[in-house]
């Protein structure tokens, strides 16, 4: 009885294990719970991958059912009494072994073919996207701990929040500042890691729209584990929209009227490239008259400048300078999350964050003086006009 | 100048403090080894239980990051370095004499020093926690953040000087044994009719010899970085930090294998006697370890994938990684082979060698997956990683030292650990390890990043980090299951016989504990299995118990005070490293005296005559 | 040159020290499973790994030596004259112990400590002549940390000199037990271990003198 309990138990949690990577194999998770999943890929490059992943775990699900029943086999079958007399003294086989060296060798050469054949097929960026477009060119820069995007070509620069434009291919040439991280994009992409003395390089193409999460997947430090971000893939049209926004959101005032001097739109250190994109200049956001007329919001531009926020931020997506220790702030009052790309972008826990970095994430690089609640409700005003 | 055995019990008795400090019994230090990396073994535990404490719920603020930065870089180290690593050196100790009929190790104290610097070191390491300065740059420490630059703190010295430290140890046990198997095999016992358990520690040692000299210069290179401002990984005097990868990982995958050949032994030892059946494909089973371990130099770059070394590099060690299979394949069919036709006997250690073969099938099967590059790039750093290693160290190295552990503790302390508590052990560890570390697959394929110290909701990981951490808990309590055992075996002193389970090796055939030297008469082999031959032979079962002897006429090397002194002299030595100093004279005093210290326990130790503290008639 | 295993050479059960072994109590003698002292054994396992040790210090130092933006490189400052002469007399001297080996084993004391003698002086020449390039270098402004060149050359061949300086002391202890007698042929093995180890120090620097030296002047 206790040896027939002992071997059923046995029996009965692989099964059940092998019940749990059924359900990973059929793809039954339902892909809206787990958003950051690599198993509901959502661009060709990820698409690829898990194809490859999916053949590798069938074959791995199948020699582990053959070889772990094997064993639970032999030992259901050959379990001995003290008292029996002793069994035949095999030594060996030499036709045996070759059969069990021959046959993982083979089932290895059925992986080894696509295994090689998709490291060569993700391995260089394609020359035009699916729409026939030249790839869209952002650089990624990795800093402790939050992500950096500029494009080139169009000039604009932005933080933790990565917009692309659906079907057009993305060239990420990656970098970081300090240690380093590794850029995870789970659904469109594996994870590349990236050096301060060296580019690294990964391309997508997204094929639907949507919010998307990464995150850093290197240990970089104390806050590893909140440098999150997020992929926006927009409509061509909603991405040329926000491009154009971002483009011309310098030359607005806090209140959304034209400031005297307007900056050049164009990034010096930029590359031109082939397939450059000129984006006409789409009218500017129109923003809340509420937000136009509030007296905190011009306080607030006040205290961004006096309080020190100015020094490592700043507000302009274009032309804003290389090597800012903090995260570009254009469009702040639209993101969806802030502090890193974790933390959901509310009044509250933007006042939080400004009032006390640290108790929201310990060790982070900013450093803010002494506020008031009034001057930190005024700067979040003041940030959230910035649209 | 004879000492007899009365003279010898007396002082084993007597058990002093002082006999165990000056000990160079390979026994006595084995022990020592066994109860040092058992401590060591259950603060990585308690480690790892914080750990799942704090991922259990999401957004959770049990610990502060920076504590649970250091509370996994030291789980990882320690469970490397002082848990594993030494728990086989306790198996390498008071085994490897007896299985090869030697009445001790070829360097009796060498060992002893191996065993104290061992010992300090691991200390050392864990007395960084008290100064509020553990170390937090992950046990694998990728520059730059393990420069000065980014880790001010003490906390990465006590890293890069540890690591040093227990480096010394290895290596200075590598020579030992390496020395002892080849050369004091007892008489008729080839190469090729050495017990399995032997052979794999052979390899293991030749591993160590050729791969820690890689780690102590990438650890020298940085020393020399973070305490007098060089920069051979700091890019901003030129350095890269690809090279500390690249060093890192000629030392870390051999390292691997350091970690699961002795495992790999150990099942060959245990599944032959309880299956009453000799091992299956003995040759191809030596020759697949020594396979493994010659690759195992040539995959390295199997951990940098995702650094974009470019395709020739990522097929070249995918397809280098994917031959790795099939020698690990072999292993594990001729382990079945051994079992099939048998007449299986299911106690304590047979079921844990069983359960290490069910468990690394899984770890062996995941990291084939890994080893399929491109798909690695989803994989590599998440928790799928974690779920791999761990299928792999723990249910590869930790079931088969756990079996070995009921295997040889009548051996070792001539009592038998109780087979009721044993069995209750076996299934508690078995549903807490799969509970804690199978649900880990899923989180990381849906997206959970390794080493992050808590994750927003809504991501989806919520289920999956639950059961592991229940699952922890079952698991710690195993291990709790298995302190009791040890306590009550303790408490019962029930005597075990020579030979309890009907082994096949010459440990076997002396008394439970064996005697201070072992083999009275010195044993001549003449073929694999020789104690089953002698029993055939003689047409029993079990040998008639062996009776104790004087040893009149045997000689022993003496206790010596000198391998503790060198120990000592080495850790002050590089504790002297810590201290930040000028360039021009590299030196501090503390780094001089424990120089002094270690310079003069070697002359001492070198001119002390092997003998001299011997009991004399 | 190997020996033959003595009745009185103990070492399997009681030597547990590479630098030097004082046995002569009459313990009995445990054969080897190879002829191969247990001690030669040991120092021949340690060697295998030194030489992964060195290969690490020799790639870091390729790897590294012409990042050198400011400070000077291998082409301003090495002087291949005078480490050529070092280099030669490191060689000589790996000819010098093996005669002093040869004349323990004859039982010739005179042999034996002359060569020894010239031995442990060339140890001692080439452990002056890199205190004097090192000297040098740095008055050139090569300092430890000025470039990674000058970090990774003085790494490489401070660790190289440690090692000479390590095989010199070893050296002095076996002769100074052998000018008090206690080196008859039966145990010339001391020395034959001591020398074995300053074989391996003198081939390291075959292969640094022209990895590091001739082919940093090249490129």
């Amino acid at each position: 009885m206790i040896r027939h309990l002992r071997i059923s138990s046995r029996r009965h949690l692989p099964l059940l294990l092998l019940g749990l990577v059924a359900v990973t194999l059929t793809g039954c998770l339902d892909a809206s719970q787990y958003p950051q999943s690599t198993l509901t890929p959502k661009g060709d490059y990820a698409e690829m991958v898990d194809k490859l992943f999916r053949t590798t775990l069938w074959l791995a699900t199948l020699v582990f059912i053959i070889v772990e029943a094997g064993l639970l086999w032999a030992i259901f079958k050959f379990r001995g009494k003290p008292d029996d007399p002793e069994p035949k003294q095999v030594h060996g086989s030499t036709t045996v072994e070759i059969i069990w060296t021959v046959i993982p060798a083979l089932v290895l050469a059925v992986v080894a073919v696509p295994t090689v054949q998709t490291i060569f097929e993700t391995a260089k960026v394609p020359a035009a996207s699916p729409d026939g477009q030249a790839p869209l060119r952002v650089d990624v820069v990795g800093h402790q701990w939050w992500w950096e995007f500029r494009y080139p070509e169009l000039g604009i620069t932005t933080a933790n929040q990565l917009h692309v434009p659906v079907g057009r291919t993305v060239d990420l040439r990656m970098k970081t500042v300090d240690v380093l991280h590794s850029f995870w994009i789970p659904q469109f992409a594996g994870k590349r890691d990236v050096f301060p003395n060296r580019e690294t390089r990964l391309w997508f193409t997204a094929k639907e729209t949507g919010a998307f999460p990464g995150a850093c997947a290197e240990f970089c430090g104390i806050q590893h584990g909140r440098m999150d971000f997020y992929v926006m893939v927009n409509t061509p049209e909603e991405f040329a929209g926000w491009v154009a926004t971002r483009q011309t959101d310098s030359l607005l005032g806090p209140t959304g009227l034209p400031k005297p001097a307007p900056t050049p739109v164009v990034d010096s250190t930029a590359k031109a490239g082939k397939g450059d994109v000129v984006v006409a200049a789409a009218p500017a956001v129109p923003v809340a008259p509420a937000a136009m007329t509030d007296p905190k919001v011009a306080e607030g531009e006040k205290y961004f400048a006096t309080k020190g926020c100015i020094g490592c931020h700043s507000l302009n997506s274009v032309g804003a300078p290389k090597g800012m220790i903090g995260p570009n702030l254009a469009g702040i009052g639209v993101r969806k999350n802030i502090a890193g790309g974790w933390l959901p972008n509310t009044d509250e826990n933007l006042h939080r964050w400004i009032k006390t970095p640290q108790l929201v994430k310990s060790g982070v690089l900013m450093q803010v003086p002494e506020m008031t609640d009034a001057e930190v409700d005024a700067l979040v005003a003041y940030l959230r006009t910035k649209q | 100048m004879a000492t007899s055995v009365l003279e010898q019990t007396h002082v084993a008795k007597r058990g002093t403090l002082a006999s165990w400090l000056t000990t160079v019994d390979h026994k006595k230090i084995g022990i020592l080894y066994g109860a040092s990396a058992f401590l060591f073994f259950l603060i990585g535990g308690i480690e790892a239980l914080i750990i799942r404490t704090q991922l259990a719920r999401p957004d959770a603020t049990l610990v502060s990051p920076e504590f649970y930065n250091q509370l996994f870089t030291m789980h990882g180290t320690t469970m490397i370095f002082l848990g594993v690593m030494p728990l086989s050196a306790m198996f390498f100790n008071f085994f490897i004499p007896l299985l090869i009929g030697a009445r001790d190790v070829a360097f009796p104290r060498l060992n002893a020093m191996s065993l104290w610097v061992f010992i300090l070191g691991g200390l050392f390491m864990n007395f960084s926690f008290l100064m509020n300065a553990a170390p937090n740059g992950g046990w694998f420490g990728y520059a730059p953040l393990s420069s000065r630059q980014y880790s001010p703190g003490l906390n990465m010295d006590f890293w890069v000087i540890g690591l040093q430290i227990l480096g010394i140890a290895s290596l200075a046990a590598g020579v030992n044994f390496f020395t002892t198997i080849l050369n004091m095999r007892a008489r008729g016992m080839t190469l090729m009719r050495m017990p399995m358990f032997v052979w794999t520690t052979l390899i293991t040692q030749i591993l160590v010899l050729l791969s820690f000299p890689v780690i102590t210069v990438a650890l020298i290179l940085l020393m020399v970085d973070r305490t007098f401002g060089a920069s051979f990984f700091s890019v901003g005097g030129g350095g890269d930090p690809m090279l500390w990868q690249h060093l890192f990982w000629v030392f870390g995958h051999p390292e691997v294998y350091i970690l699961i050949l002795p495992a790999f032994g150990i099942i060959s030892e245990i599944l032959p006697v309880f299956s009453r059946k000799p091992l299956f494909g003995y040759s191809a089973m030596v020759f697949s370890s020594a396979f493994i371990a010659f690759l195992g130099f040539g995959v390295w770059s199997h951990h940098m994938f995702s650094t974009g070394m470019g395709p020739l590099a990522d097929t070249f060690f995918s397809l280098a990684t994917m031959l790795i299979a099939i020698p690990t394949g072999v292993k594990i069919f001729n382990w079945i082979g051994t079992l099939w036709g048998g007449s299986l006997q299911f106690k304590t250690p047979m079921l844990f060698a069983l359960g290490f073969i069910a468990m690394f099938i899984t770890g062996g099967l995941s990291g084939v997956m890994h080893s399929v590059a491109p798909a690695d790039l989803q994989q590599t750093d998440t928790y799928f990683v974690v779920a791999h290693f761990h299928y792999v160290l723990f249910g590869g190295s930790i079931f088969a030292l756990t079996a070995g552990a009921y295997y040889w503790w009548p051996k070792m302390f001539g009592t038998m650990l109780n087979e009721t508590i044993g069995k209750w052990h076996f299934w508690l560890m078995l549903a807490g390890f799969n509970l804690t570390f199978f649900p880990m697959h899923f989180a990381g394929l849906l997206g959970m990043p390794r080493r992050i110290y808590t994750y927003p909701a809504g991501l989806g990981f919520e289920l999956f980090n639950m059961m592991a951490t229940v699952g922890a808990f079952l698991l710690a309590f195993s291990i709790l299951v298995f302190m009791y055992n040890m306590w009550v075996t303790v408490r019962r002193n029930v005597p075990a016989p020579a030979d309890p389970w009907g082994g096949a090796t010459l440990e076997w055939t002396i008394p439970s504990p064996p005697q201070e030297w072992n083999f009275t008469v010195e044993p001549v082999v003449a073929e694999r299995d020789p104690v089953w031959a002698m029993k055939r032979a003689a047409g029993v079962r079990t040998l008639p118990e062996p009776t104790l002897d004087s040893g009149k006429g045997i000689h022993l090397p003496g206790p010596s005070w000198w391998p503790l002194v060198v120990a000592v002299g080495i850790l002050v030595f590089f504790i002297g490293f810590m201290v930040k100093h000028s360039y021009a004279f590299p030196f501090g005093p503390i780094t001089i005296v424990g120089f002094l210290l270690t310079a003069v326990g070697i002359f001492k130790w070198a001119y002390e005559a092997p003998d001299a503290n011997a009991p004399k008639h | 040159m190997p020996t033959p295993p003595s009745t009185e050479d103990v070492s399997t059960m009681s030597s547990a020290t590479l630098a030097h072994d004082e046995t002569h109590d009459a313990h009995e003698g445990h054969h080897t499973s190879f002829p191969i002292d247990n001690r030669k054994l040991a120092i021949w396992s340690f060697i295998g790994s030194e030489c992964l040790f060195f290969a690490t210090l020799i790639s870091t130092f390729l790897i590294y030596k012409d990042s050198h933006p400011k400070g000077p490189g291998p082409k301003d400052i090495f002087e291949v004259p005078l480490v050529t002469g070092g280099t030669a007399v490191l060689l000589f001297s790996s000819f010098f112990v093996v005669m002093a080996l040869n004349g323990a084993q004859e039982g010739n004391r005179k042999k034996m400590l002359g060569w020894l003698a010239a031995t442990i002086g060339c140890g001692l020449f080439f452990m002056g002549m890199q205190v004097y390039e090192f000297s040098h270098f740095y008055h050139e402004g090569l300092g430890y940390t000025t470039n990674l060149f000058g970090t990774s050359f003085y790494t490489l061949t401070g660790f190289h000199g440690t090692h000479v300086a390590i095989g010199t002391l070893w050296l002095i202890t076996v002769f100074k037990d052998a000018v008090k007698g206690n080196l008859p042929p039966a145990k010339a093995l001391n020395l034959e271990l001591a020398a074995l180890y300053w074989h391996f120090v003198d081939v390291v620097w075959i292969i640094i003198f022209p990895v590091v030296y001739l082919m940093s002047l090249r490129s």
